[in-house]
């Protein structure tokens, strides 16, 4: 069976590569948290729950074999964010990275924005494959010589050298969240970005880091009166001026900053009513969105709350275009995934490079595609054993009551602690980034 | 209305899952997370709801069921034409006189039928919002009869004695509304909602007073706003009870509990060591629920 992709024809998902260690004992410091595509997707970063984030970088086209996309090889490497005390507060803050946004390439250098909980970084990532030699008072070893052993001067030289890839932190943009930072979004401008946390959400410029405007607040005057907090902000990818916040009661929130400094009142309301049919102890819990998402049209929003994707066009606030149910079967299990709290993971979406395809985790290392124009979706899994090189992944399908068929696997055996909350899909290739644990997958399509 | 047929634990499990939920949020890396907390208080006052409406409901049921005995007993001792005389007195102070009998006799109305009504006058699933009854001791001769349901301390209130002797002698109570202000007197035990129910089932005589319930109960169920004018005399207390603010307990709110995630430390840790008592071992439900109230209580907001 095949399985979905953009473009009309049908696209079938072959393992390419799968970064990361290959035991089981999964060290915490090496959980992903979040995977990210550069603009060109000649670049994907990651970031851990240790503050490490690792850049993986594309290698050139294999001229003799041009049908065969080329690997990812590991780039970059740095600590971006270390574990700190908040003393006033008796808070540990977490080094995790939550989020990775990357800038559009403008020079040589590539520049990323990482944020754990409460400090968001701008990280310049050069690359020097050059170095200066010859000179008049130093040693090739840097030791300075005796000025008196010098005789004759010289113009020192670059010549060239292995390829040294260095990440410097440019900014630091820091005590600005009250609250754990959930979201970083670049604007269109390229020269502000927005940070949210729970209550708020501020606008940074990217070159000032000791002030930042805060345009949305939600925190209530009495704290015992909070019914909903902000769960995921983006700016629209070609209008400046607009940006999206999601919350956790299910809605979405679309800001016009031309409006008013403060963005307190929205200029739209997306909100689907709850069907009351279906009201259960967990009903609050599974309509909170985790993910936000444009299209790369600006037409579309996707949201992904605990069961489901949604659509959702611009222009219709009263409901989703389109509603996918990622694995409905999960519903009748919600009070165990209460207590194994799996029901407050936060599954993320994303978008194929011309918005006909849409792409969520799920739990056994499942992932899952639909194909809005084909009106298909299919189940795939990122797993050692389909790990051989350029092996078709084959669709798989879960038995949610009855008779379980063959190659089904029936809810119960499902491993809850193997689940993909983070995936990312290249800009223009069918190329896909799925994390598990602490394994990234890298999946392309068949070559022709 | 919240569906528990697909959930396998009941309300008691799920609060007390949900409090240890809260309890460890506060030791976990990187400080209480806010987002999901709130999702755990939403869990709790589904689950609160839910036990309360349960325990509402049993109430009730064993209320009737006393009545129906305790007034069966009494039949066969009075003489029934003395009876229905009695019925049609009392009724008309309970059912016809005033404004609270009308909808204390509408708080008889079986479970099902106070569910439909409940917007309008009680606020379900609080029994917390009971009234507060000044302590007469004059009123009863049994003292520890029913309408001895103070909200504002946390003290196990004893389950109703609806024993038939009580049921005669007790003349006076006063009640205080706690969300209108208002303070009633309430005439004759027989005002009390036990009354009027199995009197309607036992008098077979007394077609006055049943007449007359009747119209009040429609009058009540079918006009529901107009029933806001009334002082609705909230229900008794049920003996775990706990909370100390009814009207911080409407549902429409959120719990306290999300003032927690201020500042973190400081409103938990004046209230850890009852709150730790309450936790220790199995997270006895029973318990946290009474001590809810005080735990939330002195949750410092940020």
């Amino acid at each position: 069976m095949a399985g979905v992709g953009g473009g009309g024809n049908d696209v079938q998902w072959c393992f390419s590569q799968v970064k990361g260690a290959i035991d089981d004992d999964v060290a915490e410091a090496d959980i992903i948290s979040t995977v990210e595509f550069s603009h060109s997707g000649e670049l994907l970063a990651t970031g851990d729950k240790g503050g490490r984030v690792v850049i993986f970088q594309q290698a050139p086209e294999n001229k003799s074999q041009p049908q065969c996309r080329s690997e990812y090889n590991v780039y970059s490497t740095f600590q971006s964010h270390e574990p700190e005390f908040d003393y006033l507060k008796s808070l540990e803050i977490e080094e995790k990275i939550n989020k990775i946004r990357w800038l559009p390439q403008k020079n040589a250098a590539q520049f990323l924005l990482s944020t754990n909980d409460k400090t968001i970084k701008l990280w310049k990532i050069s690359e020097r494959d050059k170095r200066p030699e010859g000179y008049n008072l130093k040693e090739e070893d840097g030791r300075y010589r005796d000025p008196s052993t010098v005789t004759t001067l010289r113009v020192p030289v670059f010549r060239p050298m292995d390829l040294m890839v260095e990440a410097s932190p440019r900014r630091v943009f820091a005590n600005a969240h009250t609250y754990h930072i959930n979201s970083i979004s670049v604007n269109s401008d390229y020269e502000t970005y927005l940070s949210t946390d729970d209550l708020r959400i501020n606008l940074w410029h990217l070159e000032i880091t000791d002030r930042s405007f805060n345009i949305v607040d939600i925190k209530p005057a009495n704290m015992e009166e909070l019914t909903e907090v902000i769960t995921a902000a983006e700016f629209h990818p070609n209008q400046c001026n607009t940006f999206v916040y999601s919350s956790s009661k299910g809605t979405i929130r679309l800001c016009d900053m031309r409006a008013s400094a403060l963005c307190d009142k929205h200029s739209k309301l997306f909100e689907e009513p709850e069907d009351p049919s279906n009201r259960s102890f967990f009903s609050e819990i599974i309509s909170s969105i985790s993910d936000v998402k444009f299209s790369h049209s600006g037409r579309y929003l996707m949201t992904r709350d605990y069961l489901s994707v949604k659509i959702w066009d611009l222009n219709m606030e009263n409901r989703p275009v389109e509603t996918y149910q990622v694995h409905e079967y999960l519903r009748s299990k919600l009070c165990s995934l209460y207590e194994n709290d799996c029901i407050f993971d936060k599954f993320e979406c994303c978008w194929n490079g011309n918005d006909n395809v849409v792409m969520t985790g799920s739990y056994n290392n499942f992932f899952r595609m639909f194909d809005r124009a084909q009106r298909r979706d299919v189940t795939l899994e990122a797993s050692r054993e389909s790990s051989r090189p350029r092996s078709v992944l084959k669709p798989r399908k879960v038995c949610a009551g009855g008779k379980r068929k063959k190659d089904e696997i029936s809810v119960d055996s499902l491993d809850f602690n193997k689940k993909i909350l983070h995936t990312a899909w290249h800009p223009q290739d069918n190329i896909i980034a799925v994390a598990t644990t602490n394994n990234l997958y890298i999946f392309q399509d068949k070559p022709n | 209305m919240i569906n528990t047929m697909e959930c396998a634990l009941d309300a008691q499990s799920l609060i007390s899952i949900s409090l240890r939920k809260i309890h460890n949020s506060r030791t976990q890396r990187g400080g209480i997370k806010l987002h999901k907390n709130l999702l755990v208080s939403y869990v709790l006052r589904n689950a609160r709801q839910v036990y309360m409406n349960e325990k509402y409901a049993e109430f009730y049921r064993m209320q009737q069921y006393e009545e129906v005995m305790t007034v069966c007993n009494e039949i066969q001792e009075l003489n029934p034409l003395d009876l229905a005389k009695d019925c049609a007195e009392q009724s008309d102070e309970c059912c016809g006189g005033g404004n609270e009998p009308a909808s204390l006799c509408g708080a008889l109305l079986p479970a099902s039928h106070l569910t439909a009504v409940q917007p309008a006058h009680i606020q379900t699933p609080t029994p917390c919002s009971a009234p507060l009854s000044l302590q007469n001791e004059e009123v009863c001769k049994e003292s520890d009869s029913f309408y001895r349901s103070c909200c504002a301390e946390a003290y196990p209130v004893s389950n109703c004695d609806f024993s038939s002797s009580n049921n005669m002698y007790c003349n006076k109570t006063t009640v205080l509304d706690l969300d209108t202000h208002v303070v009633t007197t309430v005439e004759n035990g027989y005002l009390h909602q036990d009354c009027c129910a199995p009197l309607q089932q036992c008098c077979q005589g007394a077609q006055n007073p049943a007449k007359k319930r009747k119209v009040d109960f429609g009058y009540y169920v079918s006009e529901p706003e107009e029933v806001l004018d009334f002082t609705p005399c909230k229900r008794v207390r049920l003996e775990e009870c706990p909370c100390p603010y009814a009207e911080q307990f409407d549902t429409s709110n959120i719990s306290n509990l999300i003032s927690i995630f201020g500042s973190g430390f400081t409103g938990l840790v004046s209230k850890q060591a009852d709150f730790e008592q309450a936790l220790n071992g199995q997270f006895c439900s029973k318990q946290a629920l009474a001590s809810l109230g005080a735990w939330t209580r002195a949750i410092v907001a940020f």
